[in-house]
């Protein structure tokens, strides 16, 4: 278990982080947003890995989970969805003014085709 | 509890709610509104910053729920003189956009005001992913009002920003979620108490998160090495915008402040002063990097963004030094600094509408229209920016100096705000004399039209906005000037303020105490 989140958590970044460094709008959405899995997903276990437990106190159950890590993934869920939404919506903008989908400031010259600097 | 505490939140975010709806069919009721709710805002903070300044911190329980399991506003000292600093700075560059920016687009006020109640929420909040959720309102809102009006390269610049901020977010996440695995708390105060108590094995997790938070905070304060977005984005933004983002990058600044001094203090045992040796080098090479841009820059608005990354540099030099005096010194630079950044990113935007197609590039261009006025207040507001003498800048530098004497690197300090000071004043006469005394024949004027990159709206009719930009100039120059003359009782308060951030337990005890009172 601790193991499948951890990996998860790991492979998540990478390739996000991977992703991110292609300065391309496209690639970068999908890079933040597998960054914000990780994020979640790294999240839900600060609160510790427990199975079967409840996060309610019971008179009956002796073992919990946390809470709180929940509610935190879910505003944080919420907002990089927003976040998402938004950056596609302006990267699409940009796109159609510019012609181009860089976003590293690249060569901002309207003839340079985005496949140049693949 | 003062219920007083919540309305610096509460205020922009009903009426920025209103502004949606209204903003669409009437105007000119928006605007009165924003102005109205931002002067009462500025009354507000300041009877708050009365109350802040006499009595111990006050605490307000959001929906009364005790301190270590509900959020909590926070309102000491340091708190006041930011919401004051901020919402002054907010009504003076709204009244300089009425007219201006704010036709382009319906929603400039609703986001003005959303904005403003994000920068309120961060000063206020005594909760970590609180203030989390404030950065994301103030950044969502900046995401707006930097790319208002649209055009080309303000769309890219735009993305570039969105995108940094982001990854910043995230990170943002990673770290709240470090510290809490090891404390379990979130609260500021409760983290405070419970750090000295960390368990040594943990110890490296918690300073991992400890200064995995820094950088966000230095993403936001714009230090090096992650100061490359600012540049960019304020030299894009519309000219009322970048001058409130003027108080963006000091929100990163004190989030730093209350972070390291709150819960890595003297009390913080084996995790005392954590930030120290990774801030001062930071602020270095940031004032270096800044002043440096100043005089390499191609545009005015460039130059006053580089400026801006250099000031952040000094304030963070004296932050970094983490004593009482030096953060006094550093207070007073930031109040300075904010002040005479705004108004330059201002008149830089005004004397970018006054020169035609040249815009603000630093090139030989046709003259400038109300040249006279314009250059002065350019003078006054680059004497200000460099730190020469008469006016604030200069002392704030000379409290910094004085307060790093004992410093073990006082020498590097020294050397390098005089050395970058130089620095600057070779920038903004280099900038000043080409704009202001070379601009002369017709025939240059066709190579200025030929740039090609220039925003498409830049060739805009002269003096649009009338003179109410000039007047928020003048008012935040102004402002320098009574901070200049009112110097000594400033930092006098300022002496009191620093006391009190480095006397944590007044906080801690404001904080969990009130909770124990409410029960």
């Amino acid at each position: 278990m601790e193991f499948l989140v951890a990996s998860s958590v790991g492979v998540l970044t990478a390739a996000g982080v991977y992703l991110l460094l292609r300065a391309h709008t496209f690639p970068v959405v999908l890079g933040l947003t597998l960054l914000s899995y990780a994020t979640n997903v790294y999240l839900f276990a600060t609160g510790r890995l427990a199975i079967n437990a409840p996060p309610l106190i019971d008179a009956q159950v002796a073992r919990y989970t946390d809470p709180l890590p929940q509610a935190l993934v879910l505003t944080a869920i919420v907002i990089s969805f927003g976040m998402t939404a938004l950056l596609v919506v302006m990267a699409l903008r940009s796109w159609s003014a510019s012609g181009d989908d860089h976003v590293d400031g690249g060569p901002a010259a309207p003839g340079t085709a985005p496949e140049d600097r693949r | 509890m003062n219920h007083w505490i919540v309305l610096p939140v509460l205020l922009p975010a009903l009426l920025g709610s209103v502004l949606v709806l209204i903003g669409r069919r009437d105007p000119v009721i928006a605007r009165t509104l924003s102005v109205a709710s931002c002067a009462a805002l500025l009354a507000l903070v300041v009877s708050l910053l009365a109350t802040a300044s006499t009595e111990a911190p006050q605490v307000y329980a959001l929906g009364d729920w005790p301190a270590p399991f509900g959020i909590v506003l926070v309102l000491d000292r340091l708190a006041a003189l930011m919401l004051v600093l901020a919402n002054l700075l907010a009504l003076l560059v709204l009244l300089s956009a009425i007219g201006g920016a704010d036709r382009e687009r319906q929603h400039f006020h609703a986001l003005w005001q959303f904005q403003v109640m994000g920068i309120n929420g961060a000063f206020l909040t005594g909760d970590f992913f609180n203030l989390f959720v404030f950065f994301e309102i103030l950044l969502i809102a900046s995401y707006g009002l930097m790319v208002h009006g649209g055009g080309r390269e303000r769309l890219r610049a735009g993305v570039q920003y969105v995108v940094v901020n982001l990854v910043g977010s995230t990170l943002f996440l990673l770290a709240v979620g470090l510290i809490y695995s090891v404390t379990g708390t979130l609260n500021m105060a409760d983290l405070a108490s419970r750090v000295p108590e960390v368990a040594a094995g943990d110890r490296a997790l918690l300073h991992t998160g400890a200064l995995l938070l820094l950088l966000v905070f230095a993403l936001k304060a714009a230090l090096v090495p992650v100061h490359f977005w600012l540049p960019g984005t304020y030299a894009h933004a519309p000219a009322a915008v970048a001058a409130l983002f003027a108080i963006m990058t000091k929100v990163g600044a004190y989030a730093i402040i209350r972070l390291f001094t709150l819960a890595f203090g003297d009390d913080a045992g084996a995790s005392s002063w954590l930030a120290a040796p990774w801030l001062l080098p930071a602020a270095m090479l940031t004032l270096l990097a800044g002043m440096t841009g100043v005089l390499g820059a191609q545009s005015l608005a460039q130059l006053a963004g580089f400026s801006v990354i250099g000031s952040m540099g000094t304030l963070l030099m004296a932050v970094a030094l983490f004593t009482e005096e030096a953060l006094s010194a550093a207070l007073y630079y930031l109040l300075h600094s904010t002040l005479a950044a705004a108004a330059l990113f201002l008149l830089v935007g005004m004397i970018a509408q006054r020169r035609g197609g040249a815009g603000d590039r630093l090139r030989i261009a046709p003259p400038v229209a109300q040249a006279p006025l314009l250059g002065a207040l350019f003078f006054i507001a680059a004497i200000a920016v460099c730190g020469m003498p008469p006016l604030s800048g200069f002392i704030g530098k000379l409290l910094i100096l004085d307060s790093a004497r004992e410093s073990v690197s006082a020498s590097w300090i020294w050397g390098l705000i005089l050395g970058t000071s130089l620095l600057a004043v070779i920038g903004f006469s280099r900038a000043g004399s080409l704009v202001f005394w070379k601009s002369t024949a017709q025939a240059e004027a066709q190579d200025a039209e030929g740039g090609g990159a220039a925003e498409d709206e830049g060739a805009a009719p002269p003096a649009r906005g009338g003179a109410l930009p000039l007047v928020a100039t003048s008012a935040l120059l102004a402002g320098l000037v009574g901070l200049t003359v009112f110097a000594g009782p400033v930092s006098e308060w300022l002496d009191d303020t620093a006391a009190q951030v480095h006397e944590p337990a007044q906080y801690v005890d404001a904080v969990l105490g009130a909770a124990a009172g409410n029960e």
